[in-house]
């Protein structure tokens, strides 16, 4: 097999990469991250013709080869470091008929750096709308290399574009600008000090800050001690070479570019005068907010029902098709309720990633980001942490990433610590069952008070996010120059395949993630809870019985026992019912006396599970914490799905479902759904209701406020470069959810 | 008086005559806010801040701020 033809796709953002990469690649593509950073790193594997593989590598988007983010920094690091293995054989720069002399600024810095470089002129369905006309032979000439005018949109030019790319090896790789003319004692003194090198690299080198470690080691150490030049200098310099740069594009074009202002219509310029404007713009912003709200409330419910239900059933089959006993509940009780509270969020997630990409493929969010970014400023946040905070309610890990476009280091640094406040979808499981428990199902003032709650506290994750940042804007000494440029792209119509691609990707990590997690959880916890070192573990059952036998049931187990007749004898009559038959007081008293030591046994077997439970490993750990937790009012099963959350709020359900089984060893009829379980738990000394209004309210306020999130906390760490900040994260967060937690409970009970 | 981006009115062109390149991001040149190149300000934001602009041909925003570092001049 020959080697691998590796290409990079390199382009200003919003020029059409990521269109060209998934008309290249297909669904033949993976999304990863570069080591040690979180820049999505999309990779894909296009058949050629004649049987060439080219490995494509979609690069994130960058305005020049001067890197002024993370996100860029990626793209010079790859692009100087000729032994990295994604090190491009050719450069592919993608750019936009529209803004065509802008984006050839990064082809010309690209071509310098002497990598055969093939310049694709993308949306060209727009051309004649725009009065656009080109002259292709003649700019290949002067720019000196080979130029493919595709539409992505239209599928056109796509088949050619895969021609340039086989033979690459034609292409001219002579630069386009002449470095030593930028300034010519300094790059003659450049040149005598490194006769061997590229003069444009070294250039680079000395003036772009970013992570050299493996590249070039000794060239590149020797030529950052060159700089001699203080930094203003070198920005002037840098000023200098932009402006030489756009005279050689400008030249090129005014002799192959035509443009016929008289035929071209701006769509754009109309709809912003609506968009933008000082009220109708605030105005049709929050409609589209209102829009969404409404798609992952209301229309998600009709599939989350159906998934339900699916799985009920799933875990209904496993129960009835597998022997009975603890490993079957595990499965049946543990692992597909958990699974189930994923899975259920998957109309969610996806309306929420479909909305978010809707609007950002329009060109919208730029300007919403306009529109806000004077009053985020307030809040020592930036217009542009409208996208982290918006797409925060799917999932903090997307939002997090989507930060590293703000230009000023103490405004990310803001928005990345408050985002996780805003209620992700994580905590919707949560927040749905203990709703349905402690929330009546009410209508006040013609609204359900279940949905006024769960609005309630999306509000508050909001507000404690704006204040937050206030608090920290106020606090945190950094300085940082609030530099903030937003490119405000023409509007487009998006396409189909990028939305249904980003949509499906997005869903499948995020199923997978959580699902791993909650599948490794509720086993760790299954065999704690089924291990215990002690006596009363380890002879709980005669403990038990004859506890039961010496003094007969307690009054718990007494309530328990008088339930189960009762259902019984509720059953009998319902039977009665349906038959039409008349059944006499005694006919039915004879059955119940016959199925009383059936639910005698049931009751001793409950108790048995119970106080094996209490005296498991888990039970021990669960005890250590009570006393900790028992001001919020819980008990220690949810201490221990409170902690077993802190990997991932949405485990709380599965945790409880998987301890509830394993505490109690009878299957009633009525019994089965996690949320029945919960609605019967009862404290094992007072007989009372574990989940009442104030411990229902009070969990709430605990899953709005805590960090509870090992992949967010992770993300961070990456993000900031440092421990520091998400341990400030988690110790903060909880210590406030801690706290409020407190204040509403003792307030309520 | 020095005039410059910031004091533009909406709807209104002008030439840059200087960019305080210590001051301004390199982007912003970058995308082609270089002296001589025609500017014009399309949209406002409430307070003026941040601004839309067409910059010879290129549409973005920034904030006022960073607008008064670049000076201008009248169209000839
Ligand atoms: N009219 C038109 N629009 C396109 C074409 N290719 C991409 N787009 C749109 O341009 C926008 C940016 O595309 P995307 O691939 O996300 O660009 P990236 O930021 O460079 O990855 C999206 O709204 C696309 O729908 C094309 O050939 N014609
Ligand atoms: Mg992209």
């Amino acid at each position: 097999m020959s080697k691998q033809l590796n290409v990079a796709l390199i382009g200003n953002p919003n020029t059409g990469k990521t269109s060209v990469f998934n008309a290249l690649t297909g669904l033949n593509q993976k999304v990863g991250n570069y080591p040690g950073i979180t820049v999505e790193k999309k990779e894909g594997v296009c058949k050629l013709p004649r049987g060439v593989k080219a490995h494509i590598l979609d690069l994130p988007g960058t305005y020049s080869l001067n890197a002024s983010s993370l996100d860029e920094n990626v793209v010079i690091e790859l692009l100087l470091n000729k032994n990295d293995k994604d090190y491009p054989d050719v450069a592919v720069v993608v750019s936009d008929v529209e803004n065509l002399k802008r984006n050839l600024l990064l082809f010309t810095q690209i071509k310098d750096l002497n990598i055969p470089t093939i310049l694709v002129i993308n949306m060209a369905d727009r051309m004649s709308r725009k009065g656009i006309s080109l002259d292709i032979p003649l700019l290949e000439k002067e720019f000196k290399t080979k130029i493919a005018l595709i539409s992505t949109r239209k599928n056109t030019g796509i088949n050619e574009l895969k021609e340039l790319i086989i033979s690459y090896k034609r292409i001219d790789t002579t630069p386009c600008l002449n470095t030593s003319e930028i300034d010519t004692d300094y790059f003659n003194g450049l040149r005598k000090a490194f006769p061997n090198q590229s003069l444009y690299k070294l250039w680079l080198v000395i003036t772009q800050d970013v992570n050299f470690k493996n590249i070039d080691r000794k060239a590149i150490a020797d030529a950052t001690q060159f700089q001699t030049k203080s930094k203003s200098y070198l920005k002037r310099l840098q000023q200098k070479e932009t402006i030489k740069r756009y005279q050689f594009i400008n030249n090129a074009l005014k002799k192959g570019q035509k443009i016929d202002l008289s035929s071209a219509t701006d769509l754009r310029i109309k709809l912003d005068r609506i968009l933008t404007h000082k009220v109708w713009g605030y105005f049709i912003f929050f409609a589209i907010l209102l829009l969404i709200f409404q798609a992952i409330f209301d229309w998600s419910s009709v599939p989350q029902d159906w998934i339900e239900g699916t799985f009920a059933s799933l875990s209904e089959l496993t129960k009835n098709s597998l022997p009975a006993g603890a490993f079957t509940s595990l499965i049946a009780e543990g692992i597909i309720p958990g699974l189930s509270g994923i899975f259920i969020f998957i109309p969610q997630i996806a309306f929420l990633f479909l909305f978010i990409s809707v609007l950002e493929e329009s060109g919208y969010m730029s300007r919403v980001v306009f529109l806000l970014d004077r009053g985020m400023r307030r809040f020592g946040l930036s217009g542009k942490s409208v996208v982290p905070l918006i797409s925060g309610t799917a999932c903090a890990i997307p939002a997090i990433m989507a930060t590293r476009n703000i230009e000023s280091w103490k405004e990310r640094l803001i928005t990345i610590l408050v985002t996780p406040f805003t209620t992700c979808s994580a905590r919707l499981p949560v927040y749905a069952i203990i709703i349905a428990l402690v929330i009546p199902d009410d209508r006040y003032l013609g609204l359900n008070a279940q949905a006024l709650t769960l609005m309630m506290l999306y509000l508050i994750g909001f507000a404690a996010a704006i204040i937050s940042a206030y608090i920290l804007d106020r606090t945190l000494k950094i300085k940082s120059r609030s530099y903030f440029v937003i490119e405000m792209p023409s509007y487009k119509l998006p396409m189909f395949k990028n939305v249904a691609i980003n949509v499906i990707e997005k869903t499948k990590s995020f199923v997978f993630g959580a699902g791993k997690i909650i599948l490794a959880i509720s086993i760790i916890l299954w065999v704690l809870a089924s291990v215990g070192i002690n006596d009363s573990f380890k002879n709980a059952d005669e403990i038990v019985t004859s506890a039961i036998s010496q003094n007969g049931f307690n009054e718990i187990q007494e309530i328990s026992f008088q339930n189960k007749i009762t259902r019984f004898k509720n059953h009998l009559k319902e039977e009665a019912e349906i038959d039409q038959k008349e059944l006499t007081t005694q006919e039915i008293n004879a059955a119940v006396l016959q199925k009383t030591p059936e639910f005698k046994q049931a009751v001793i077997d409950d108790a048995v599970a119970a106080s094996k439970l209490e005296n498991s490993a888990l039970g021990t750990v669960g005890k250590v914490i009570e006393p900790v937790i028992k001001p919020l009012g819980y008990d220690w099963k949810i201490g221990i799905a409170l902690v077993s959350s802190f990997a991932a709020r949405e485990v709380f359900i599965g945790t409880l479902a998987t301890i509830y089984s394993v505490g109690s060893e009878g299957d009633d009829e009525e019994g089965n759904t996690i949320t029945a379980k919960m609605q019967s738990e009862v404290h094992a000394r007072s007989g009372k209701k574990v989940f009442t209004f104030a411990t229902g309210i009070s969990l709430l306020l605990f899953y709005a406020f805590a960090m509870q999130c090992m992949s967010t906390l992770a993300i961070v760490k990456k993000e900031t470069n440092s421990w520091k900040w998400p341990i400030l994260q988690l110790v903060t967060m909880s210590g406030i959810a801690y706290l409020a937690s407190l204040i509403a409970y003792q307030f309520i009970k | 008086m020095k005039r410059t981006v910031a004091n533009l009115e909406r709807g209104e062109r002008a030439i840059i005559k200087n960019v305080e390149s210590d001051l301004v991001p390199l982007k912003l040149l970058e995308m082609g806010c270089l002296p001589g190149n025609e500017v014009q300000l399309l949209q406002v934001a409430p307070f003026n801040d941040p601004m839309y602009l067409d910059i010879n041909g290129c549409h973005l925003a920034i904030r006022k701020e960073t607008a008064a570092f670049i000076e201008i001049e009248e169209i000839a």
